[in-house]
């Protein structure tokens, strides 16, 4: 195979095929992903050419997805649930949170939970209620579950696939806003690790930190940082659950100055435990308390008003001079 | 059907002679009648030699000791809690005994009759009631899940499970087990949803043991239970919980439907939990003694021993044989449950993952240091 240009889209759709090549087990289960390949056509035709045992259509309850998930998963079967919409997840959290991040422990180890959940997750599509949440921190604060937010095409080919040869039940947040950014693809490259964060831009003055679809955002303020002669470092955290802050720390280190930046609500977001952690270990280093930008702490608001709402380079740029006057 | 019709249906929770003041049950399998007497029923029979009715009439016997023995060894302080089966024994063994070897059980915290039937160790249950694990057996080497304590979460894992053996083409069933109250819970719903959409060969077992710790039956449903099953699509049967042979054939008759790709099967085992919810309820609060007297009449066990006995097949040498192995299973659960050692601190950190994360492999060093720091430091 030779590269090629993908969106996040196509990456997840081509990473969903190769993984169902590589491993019969593999299962895709949800709501509207067969006959017509997904609300957001993820899993467009994959049915056609896998049939409806594996990609299966499943009746409208998202409890009974991560439910019989589970059994398949004990079964032998390396479920993929896809969760239509972020807000829609709920139903589904007393099995994902009571079930399918326990049972590995309740087994001690007999009954492994090798299940992907699919969530597209944030805002900035100007959708209906529900439809923009962003619920990392309720997965990233249940042990047992796994949590990445893919933030690129490149990411989402191979981490849907590292995911779901993965042996834990993962939480795979996709950007839905960021669904159609086009980056070139190479099927033939050796991934990086799944559960690893990267530095995507260097710099002096301060480390940025964000995943998922505020990534695009935090390169954009650094773009134009440097316009006014500030040099902005990019952490994509790519892994939010366990977090892999060993090149954060690094990072601090030498920049004195932390800005966390995601669409959840900043109270007991990522952010604060992020927050928490670089002032353990960076302590002497910090010019500047680290600062979080992030949604506010209310109901996401109707459509127009989520660009207020969320955080964008503005915001962000905002912090940084913040963090800058100390 | 007229509204009318539908109506007059009462749920009655203590049906039957010992209750004249409530429709009589039509629709009630029965085999063996509360005095002992066997009877045949139009639709479900069983077969059974004079060894295999005697080897479940030790059955009952055995696991109610197991209960007994468990009790009082909560009351002694041994065990945290305890979720008695005391009443429901032959709704347990009768579903238990149905399995064939390659099924598959999905157990609630209750089913300590049918753990037994699936070859478990009692001491693997008792771990799990005295805080040492979650339930020590190997739910893949039993066909018997570990216990689920969220009510009706396991009726999905269940049918999932049954839409893996439709997948792999195996000529096995399964059983999920579920009470009275989890007929509420959308879980259990969905899962009847699912398994009649897919038609997985699960069988939905229902314990109506007529309370949801306090809850009378009347709070969960207006119509019987098994009659929920038409609403989705497959067949309910409702069988004397209490009568152990009634439920070995619904319950196979249902897993052999399952088997051959008939899909699901709703079984309500209409029975009473005779003791308390767990050893830290109290009934007297929530129901009369005069009705726990009434189903004390159709006791499960007691009209297995009166039907041996009457007919010959079991004289008092074998009734005292199996009381006498019965103390003996007592006093080794005993024994084993006292003795058994708390685990190790490490325990609870190594198994939360398949791969265990760098922050928790950090977290448990620090643990491990912190304890050692006791060893070493004197004070």
């Amino acid at each position: 195979m030779t590269s090629q240009t993908l969106t996040i889209g196509k990456a997840l759709n081509l990473g969903l095929r190769r993984a169902m090549e590589d491993d019969a087990k593999v299962v895709l289960m949800g709501e509207d992903i067969g006959r017509l390949g997904g609300v957001f056509r993820i899993t467009d035709g994959l049915q056609k050419d896998f049939g409806e045992d594996r990609v299966v259509d499943t009746p409208l309850a998202e409890a009974g997805i991560l439910g019989t998930a589970v059994g398949l998963a004990m079964r032998g079967y390396r479920p993929v649930c896809e969760i239509q919409f972020d807000g829609f997840v709920f139903p589904a959290y007393n099995q994902i949170v009571t079930q399918v991040a326990k049972i590995h422990a309740r087994s001690r180890g007999k009954l492994p939970m090798p299940i992907v959940i699919r969530i597209p997750f944030g805002g900035g599509i100007g959708a209906v209620e529900h439809h923009s949440e962003s619920p990392e921190a309720y997965f990233a604060h249940t042990p047992g579950l796994k949590v990445v937010a893919v933030s690129n095409p490149v990411d989402a080919y191979w981490g849907i696939q590292q995911a779901i040869a993965h042996p834990d039940p993962i939480v795979f947040l996709e950007p839905k806003r960021r669904y159609w950014e086009k980056a070139e693809v190479d099927p033939d490259a050796t991934p990086g690790p799944l559960f690893a964060s990267r530095v995507v831009r260097g710099g002096d003055d301060v480390s940025v930190l964000a995943y998922g679809p505020m990534v695009k955002t935090a390169l954009q303020a650094a773009e134009a940082a440097a316009e006014e002669g500030r040099s902005l470092e990019v952490v994509d955290l790519r892994t939010v659950s366990p977090l892999d802050l060993d090149p954060v720390f690094e990072s601090v280190r030498r920049t004195g100055r932390c800005v966390v930046v995601h669409e959840a609500p900043v109270t007991l977001g990522l952010g604060a435990e992020i927050a928490a952690r670089v002032t353990e270990e960076c302590f002497f280093s910090l010019e500047a308390p680290v600062l979080r930008v992030g949604g506010y702490d209310i109901p996401y608001p109707p459509s127009k008003l989520e660009e207020e709402y969320l955080p964008d380079l503005d915001r962000v740029l905002d912090a940084v001079d913040r963090a800058m006057g100390f | 059907m007229s509204l009318s019709s539908v109506t007059t249906e009462v749920v009655d929770p203590v049906p039957g002679a010992q209750a004249p003041h409530l429709p009589q049950q039509p629709d009630l399998v029965q085999l063996l009648t509360p005095e002992g007497e066997r009877v045949e029923h139009p639709e479900y029979s069983v077969d059974l030699d004079d060894q295999q009715l005697r080897d479940l009439y030790r059955d009952l016997v055995l696991v109610r000791r197991w209960d007994v023995e468990a009790t009082a060894l909560q009351r002694q302080g041994e065990l945290g809690i305890w979720a008695s089966l005391l009443g429901q024994e032959a709704a347990q063994i009768g579903a238990g005994r149905a399995l064939a070897p390659g099924d598959t059980a999905f157990p609630t915290y209750r089913e300590h009759g049918v753990a037994w039937t699936r070859g478990v160790d009692p001491l693997h249950v008792m771990s799990l009631f005295r805080g040492v694990d979650n339930g020590g057996w190997d739910p893949v080497a039993t066909g018997f899940n570990l216990y689920t304590v969220v009510i009706g979460a396991q009726c999905l894992h269940a049918t999932g499970y049954a839409m893996g053996l439709q997948r792999d083409g195996a000529e096995a069933a399964v059983l999920a087990f579920f009470g009275d109250g989890a007929t509420s819970q959308g879980e259990v719903n969905e899962a009847m949803i699912w398994a009649a959409s897919f038609s997985a060969p699960v069988v939905f077992f229902c314990q109506n043991n007529q309370y949801a710790i306090s809850v009378p039956l009347e709070r969960q449903s207006r119509v019987p239970l098994y009659r929920r099953a038409a609403g989705f699509g497959f067949p309910g049967v409702r069988v004397d919980g209490n009568d152990v042979l009634a439920v070995l054939a619904v319950t196979k008759a249902a897993l052999a439907a399952a088997r051959e790709g008939q899909g699901p099967t709703f079984v309500e085992a209409f029975t009473y939990r005779m003791g308390a919810h767990t050893t830290s309820d109290d009934p007297t609060r929530y129901r009369l003694a005069s009705e726990l007297e009434e189903w004390k009449l159709r006791d499960p066990i007691a009209r297995v021993k009166a039907y041996l006995a009457r007919s010959g097949r079991a004289g008092s040498d074998f009734f005292a044989a199996v009381e006498a192995e019965a103390d003996e299973l007592a006093a080794r659960i005993r024994r084993g449950t006292v003795e058994m050692p708390d685990p190790p601190g490490t325990a609870m950190f190594d198994q939360a993952y398949a791969e265990q994360t760098p922050p928790l492999a950090a977290q448990q060093a620090q643990f491990e240091a912190y304890q050692a720091s006791f060893e070493e430091g004197g004070e």
